[in-house]
């Protein structure tokens, strides 16, 4: 690793350390660390939420799968990008509204109990670690690829530091790790569009006819359909990824660190502009690469096209471009992952611990030291975990988390905000059926059952992406439930009180009426 | 299950009556008019994203040239995100209204109640 290198990084380490020790300064209440007290303005947690939400994989992934696929590879990001009209207009102001600290509380504040936050709980620890996983083991591919170090240390490094980051700064260290984030990514995309636009002196024209000439797709490069062959595919995975944002607890507790629903819209609007105009600069940086370095040179780097970026920093600026852009790269990973970590502390030692095992009486100091411990053991975790998997090729998972997400939480929370007939066995069978459901066919797809897969045969479900048949199975498994058994007692909440509190604002009663 | 008794953490504001706030007529007319927005727009974005992949999977008409190499699936491409940005920025205009909306029912409640 040379000297450059080096300097970029340990830049952004000592940066980010410094956002800690400060946010660790600040932290001292709870509602500090797990939400920064509401504090953040619209859009700062508009930045936060891209940080939050452009992972590594779609960075480095989305511009290679353009290299390589053309249009096709674009489709994720349109994907991405409309699903945040999903959040925008179905849960986002609700779940503010609904919500104090986690996803528990806003099923709570119409089925009040412990059971109802323990479904909930489970869901977000196990979609925010299912997430965290196949980041962490990317991350080491992609720091040995970038920079030539050890897989068991690159996993280790970017382990320790969004452990670091989650342990003493809660929310607000992560969130402005997340903002820096967002600024750095921001302008390393937005400098490398400049600079390959610039080098075809501004004629888009001129891009087009390169990438005709280098691309094996000739003239069919901008054409659809080169990835997904089966129509049914295609629409699956569109599927998952339009519904699936609006059920990762990781994005939604974002929802909880500004003051109003004037805040809330504000940070969904910001966060739209900026991942939009992301994905579009993606799309240069896809097109620029296939039409600079050409076709062959990114397949021999690596074949899944993952080095696209990179790869063009290089061409086009030497060493120091791809330094930066390198650290980019690794700045986008531990805003994710931290992300995860205080998404996954959340569930765990505020849902679990504080409000069951302490059935809500434990004090400040102790739900502190509790959410800090979690986040240390949630960091280590995940950091074997990931350390253990390098032998294995565990990056499909970013996608089946959309899945998940799409198919357990996100039926759960559209339901219990707009049915008014649903009720907590319904809250049980939606997430039970959404979550070993997709489970089930991830198993049996393709994925890992595979002639030379995890299980060697041929896959019973033959889709990737089995949304299309997942999602619905959550939904159904939630109204079935609710149907199949008794209408609620009047001991419950009424759904009218619910209601009205989730669109205005009203704070309930609970002995009202 | 649960036998704990039913606790709901808020701030102790002023008693509200809530059946009255369902049934005010301005609670109904808040809910219309939100209603009003999101419902036709969500089908419409909804409508108009997977139009895109049905398009792409069931024709190939959208792969003819819209102006010299870039075919017209780029066009509907970039008009997605141009819908999101759109419908987005109108909706946060519009909202504000309704928060003033809102706003408005929750003090006459509160007024109401107290008399």
């Amino acid at each position: 690793m040379n000297l450059t290198y080096f300097l970029f990084f340990i830049c952004i380490v000592i940066c980010t350390l410094i956002i800690t020790y400060w946010a660790a300064m600040r932290s001292v209440t709870t509602n500090i660390y797990y939400t920064a007290a509401g504090s953040l303005t619209g859009f700062q947690n508009g930045m936060a939420i891209a940080g939050d939400f452009i992972s590594a994989a779609s960075f480095l992934g989305i511009v290679g799968t353009i290299a390589l696929s053309g249009y096709d590879g674009f489709l994720y990001s349109i994907g991405f990008l409309v699903s945040y009209l999903v959040v925008l207009f179905l849960v986002a102001e609700p779940v503010h509204r609904l919500g104090k600290y986690s996803l528990g509380d806003v099923i709570c504040s119409r089925f009040p109990g412990n059971t109802m936050r323990l479904i909930m709980a489970i869901g977000a620890f196990s979609i925010s670690i299912f997430y965290m996983i196949p980041q962490l083991v990317a991350s080491g591919f992609l720091l040995r690829l970038l920079l030539d170090i050890d897989y068991s240390i690159s996993v280790f490094v970017i382990g320790s530091l969004m452990t670091i980051y989650v342990m003493f700064g809660g929310m607000i260290a992560t969130s402005w790790v997340q903002i820096v984030k967002t600024i750095v990514l921001m302008s390393g995309t937005f400098l490398l569009s400049l600079i390959v636009l610039s080098n075809y002196n501004w004629n888009v024209a001129a891009i087009v006819t390169d990438v005709k000439e280098n691309s094996p797709l000739g003239e069919y490069f901008f054409h659809a359909g080169h990835l997904f062959e089966s129509p049914l595919e295609l629409l699956s995975l569109q599927l998952a990824l339009v519904l699936g944002t609006a059920g990762l607890p990781h994005i939604l507790i974002r929802l909880f660190t500004v003051k109003n629903t004037f805040e809330v819209r504000r940070s969904l609007l910001s966060a739209t502009w900026i991942i939009g105009i992301f994905y579009v600069m993606t799309l240069i940086l896809g097109l620029g690469t296939i039409a600079f370095i050409g076709y062959e040179t990114l397949i021999s780097a690596d074949p899944t096209g993952n080095l696209a970026a990179p790869l063009l920093a290089r061409a086009v600026g030497g060493d120091f471009l791809l330094a930066f852009i390198s650290a980019v790269a690794f700045t986008t990973i531990v805003a994710v992952v931290a992300g995860l970590v205080i998404s996954a502390t959340t569930a765990f030692s505020y849902d679990i611990y504080h409000h069951m095992i302490k059935r809500g009486k434990s004090t400040e100091r102790e739900q502190l030291l509790a959410a800090r411990w979690t986040a240390l053991v949630v960091g280590i975790l995940s950091t074997i975990f990931a350390l253990r998997l390098e032998t294995m090729n565990v990056t499909f998972l970013v996608s089946m988390t959309f899945i998940v997400a799409a198919s357990s939480i996100f039926p759960i929370l559209v339901l219990t905000i707009y049915w008014k007939r649903f009720n907590r066995l319904g809250v049980i069978s939606g997430m039970l059926s959404g979550l070993f459901a997709s489970m089930l066919l991830l198993l049996i797809g393709p994925h890992i059952m595979h002639p030379e897969g995890l299980i060697q045969r041929e896959a019973i479900i033959s889709l990737y992406n089995p949304g299309i048949i997942a999602i619905p199975i959550g939904f159904i498994g939630a109204v079935l439930g609710t149907l199949l058994s008794r209408r609620q007692s009047a001991s419950e909440i009424s759904y009218e009180d619910f209601y009205k509190q989730a669109q205005t604002g009203v704070q309930s009663r609970s002995d009202a009426s | 299950m649960n036998t704990q008794p039913i606790t709901v953490e808020k701030d102790n504001k002023e008693s509200i009556d809530f059946v009255k706030v369902e049934e005010s007529k301005e609670f109904k007319s808040f809910m219309k008019s939100k209603k009003k927005f999101i419902v036709p727009w969500t089908i419409f974005f909804l409508i108009f994203y997977f139009t895109l992949p049905i398009l792409t999977s069931y024709t190939t008409f959208l792969n003819s040239s819209f102006f010299g190499d870039i075919s017209w699936v780029w066009v509907f491409a970039i008009a997605q995100f141009v819908m999101t940005w759109v419908l987005c920025t109108l909706y946060v205009r519009k909202a504000n209204r309704f928060d003033e909306m809102a706003e408005d029912i929750i003090d006459e409640q509160i007024k109401g109640g107290n008399s």
